[in-house]
């Protein structure tokens, strides 16, 4: 499946994936609304990581074998069969954290919408052909390609 | 004890608090410490003395939250005391240092170029449409054979191949240390894509970008940094530097910090010790040094590279270009006085040298006179902005030219004059491994590759205009130029007629 990997040789530490992630999922999709009347800043489903001078944008991996879907003790986090995306069924969802806790790689963190507790993770934006983050990463250290399997 | 500065900041950052949304970007990309985030207040606030008016907060906003605006002048404006000389008097009277700056000359002295009208075909000859028909612009650089004379007896010069390119424009001499990895593999990759050269300056070239060699200009300085008999034999040409355009006379400096691992490598000098390069060559102290240093490296490399030399736009620049060529120079390359520069003291770079304008129409009326305009191709650079200062060169007189400003702001830069600090915020005359990376040379090579193809269209065009088909029936045209508002001396100088007067 088509993935985002980062080239941290380009990441500039600018967090424009973390602008971009929270305003392709807002409800306004507006970078205003979402920042100042949504609230979400720090709701970024990709995290860039910083070991300065080297940064990386960290997300779901939208593993094989996903540890998170093993773990969900609702059945809300399921993997797509069809398109392969690791993502939450909000209307299932307990917010035990169980995902949290069992995420190698940290990508998925504790949440909320509407005052219920709900991980933040990537659904590779589910329905807008290229993610939000690697359009708009203004130094192309974001990519979304099917590479083979571990790449 | 640090006394009261005089020094009031230049510039003022203002950020619109309504639209900023404190993701931070400004702080995390701004080079200079003018940008700052108190996190335990989660305030962004902005150190005005820092702002050099990069403008790499400005562009990185996704909310085109933030301003820079220049401050009005610390004391009464006064049309003989600038801005300019107060601030670097006081300046002066704060440290007691050399003022140094970088880029080319920024004085309002006048452009020539700005002064030449183009002629274009009406009627009686018609123009081209370059869209239907084909237009050359290609290029060759070199030595060319003597006219056919009537007499016996045969050229026996043994000649360096000409070299070709796919416009008349090439990049300038930017070296590996004064600019970064990042910034120097862009300049190669665009070159090697467009088919025209780039200048390795004179720091050698980098190991991994030997791959691009077959588009390099290797330069050859009075410091010898990176020069091995591999380098010259990589190259396509190789670059005698006498002089900059920006600095005539004096030699350069690249300060330890910026020589890493990967600089030193190339330079083959110690890591941290600065890059001194003599003001002269210390092996040339006459035009027949200079003639064996030519002649030196034409043997090292078995008569396969073309040798250039390259001198600053100085008075009596025509007669040195006589003795280049008659020392076996291939190639002529004559910087002018806004050629820019990593580093050069203020005022050498805005006071020494003369417009390229008047040195690329006095060389070539001098080598015409004396015959041997055939023996050598000459490049003019420094301070070309557009096609159309291309154009008008080559009307002068010039075969090709080389533009090394006009890549640097196609590849990110904001003109700050900072170069010389090392903190380059758009990653491009830095080695600071958090800045360089800002730079991805996919994308600069891009950004090149299309300013190339952009200015050769507008050739096409211009040429079109006039009824030429061909870049060769423009060089030393003079007849396609006219000058408006010049004198009678200016207008001798540079061999065109004023704008009214017929053929």
């Amino acid at each position: 499946m088509k993935k985002v990997y980062a080239r941290p040789a380009y990441c500039m530490n600018c967090h424009l994936c973390e602008v971009n992630c929270i305003v392709a999922h807002s409800r306004s999709h507006d970078v205003f609304r979402a920042y100042k009347r949504e609230n979400l800043r720090g709701t970024g489903r990709v995290i860039v990581e910083e070991k300065l001078p080297l940064s990386v944008a960290v997300q779901c991996r939208h593993c094989t074998d996903p540890a998170c879907v093993a773990g969900c003790i609702s059945g809300a986090m399921v993997k797509d069969p069809a398109t392969g995306i690791v993502y939450c069924q909000e209307d299932k969802c307990v917010g035990c954290w169980t995902c949290v806790a069992s995420c190698p790689f940290g990508a998925i963190r504790p949440g909320e919408k509407n005052g219920r507790p709900l991980p933040l993770k990537c659904d590779l934006c589910r329905e807008e052909g290229e993610p939000a983050c690697v359009a708009g990463c203004p130094n192309r250290a974001l990519v979304f390609e099917e590479r083979r399997a571990g790449a | 004890m640090p006394t009261l500065s005089l020094m009031p900041p230049e510039f003022s950052v203002l950020r619109d608090e309504n639209k900023c949304i404190k993701c931070l970007a400004c702080a995390r990309q701004c080079g200079f410490d003018a940008q700052k985030y108190d996190a335990e207040d989660d305030r962004l606030y902005t150190i005005d003395a820092n702002c050099v008016n990069c403008q790499r907060c400005v562009s990185i906003c996704p909310v085109g939250a933030l301003t820079i605006y220049k401050n009005p002048p610390p004391m009464r404006p006064n049309a003989y005391w600038s801005e300019g000389h107060l601030r670097n008097i006081i300046k002066q009277a704060e440290t007691g240092g050399v003022l140094l700056t970088g880029m080319g000359n920024d004085q309002p002295f006048p452009s020539y170029f700005d002064r030449l009208l183009l002629n274009a075909s009406q009627v009686t000859n018609p123009s081209i449409d370059p869209l239907r028909e084909p237009m050359e612009l290609r290029t060759y650089l070199g030595s060319r054979t003597e006219p056919v004379t009537l007499q016996e007896g045969q050229d026996e010069k043994t000649r360096t191949p000409l070299v070709p390119l796919e416009t008349p424009i090439m990049f300038s001499a930017m070296s590996y240390g004064s600019i970064s990895h990042e910034a120097f593999e862009s300049l190669a990759r665009a070159a090697k894509e467009f088919g025209t050269m780039f200048n390795t300056g004179e720091g050698g070239l980098p190991e991994d970008l030997y791959q691009y060699a077959d588009h390099a200009v290797v330069q050859v300085a009075s410091g010898r940094f990176g020069v091995h008999t591999g380098y010259l034999n990589a190259g396509r040409i190789i670059e005698i530097k006498i002089g900059q355009g920006a600095k005539p006379g004096i030699g350069g400096h690249l300060p330890g910090e910026k020589i890493n691992a990967a600089v030193s490598a190339t330079r083959m000098i110690p890591e941290g010790t600065d890059a001194l390069s003599p003001a002269p060559h210390h092996d040339i102290y006459s035009i027949e040094d200079l003639k064996q240093l030519v002649f030196t490296l034409k043997e090292a490399t078995r008569y396969q590279k073309p040798v250039s030399v390259k001198v600053s736009a100085v008075h009596n620049v025509a007669a040195i270009a006589s003795g280049i060529a008659r020392a076996g120079a291939d190639i002529i390359t004559v910087d002018g006085f806004r050629g820019g520069t990593g580093a050069a003291p203020t005022m050498i770079r805005d006071h020494v040298g003369i417009p390229i304008e008047l040195a690329i129409a006095a060389v070539d009326q001098r080598l015409r006179e004396e015959g041997i305009r055939n023996q050598v191709s000459l490049v003019a650079a420094g301070g070309f902005r557009s096609s159309a200062d291309v154009v008008k060169a080559i009307a002068l007189g010039a075969d090709a030219v080389y533009i090394g400003t006009a890549a640097l702001i196609a590849l990110g830069c904001h003109l700050c004059q900072k170069c010389y600090t090392g903190k380059c915020s758009w990653g491009i005359a830095t080695q600071d491994p958090y800045k360089t990376r800002r730079l991805n040379p996919e994308i600069g090579a891009e950004r090149l590759y299309n300013l190339l193809r952009g200015w050769s269209h507008e050739i096409k065009e211009m040429l079109g205009g006039m009824g030429i088909n061909s870049i060769e029936s423009l060089r030393g045209n003079r007849l396609h130029l006219r000058g408006v508002g010049l004198n009678e001396v200016e207008l001798k100088l540079l061999g065109v007629k004023h704008a009214g007067e017929a053929i």
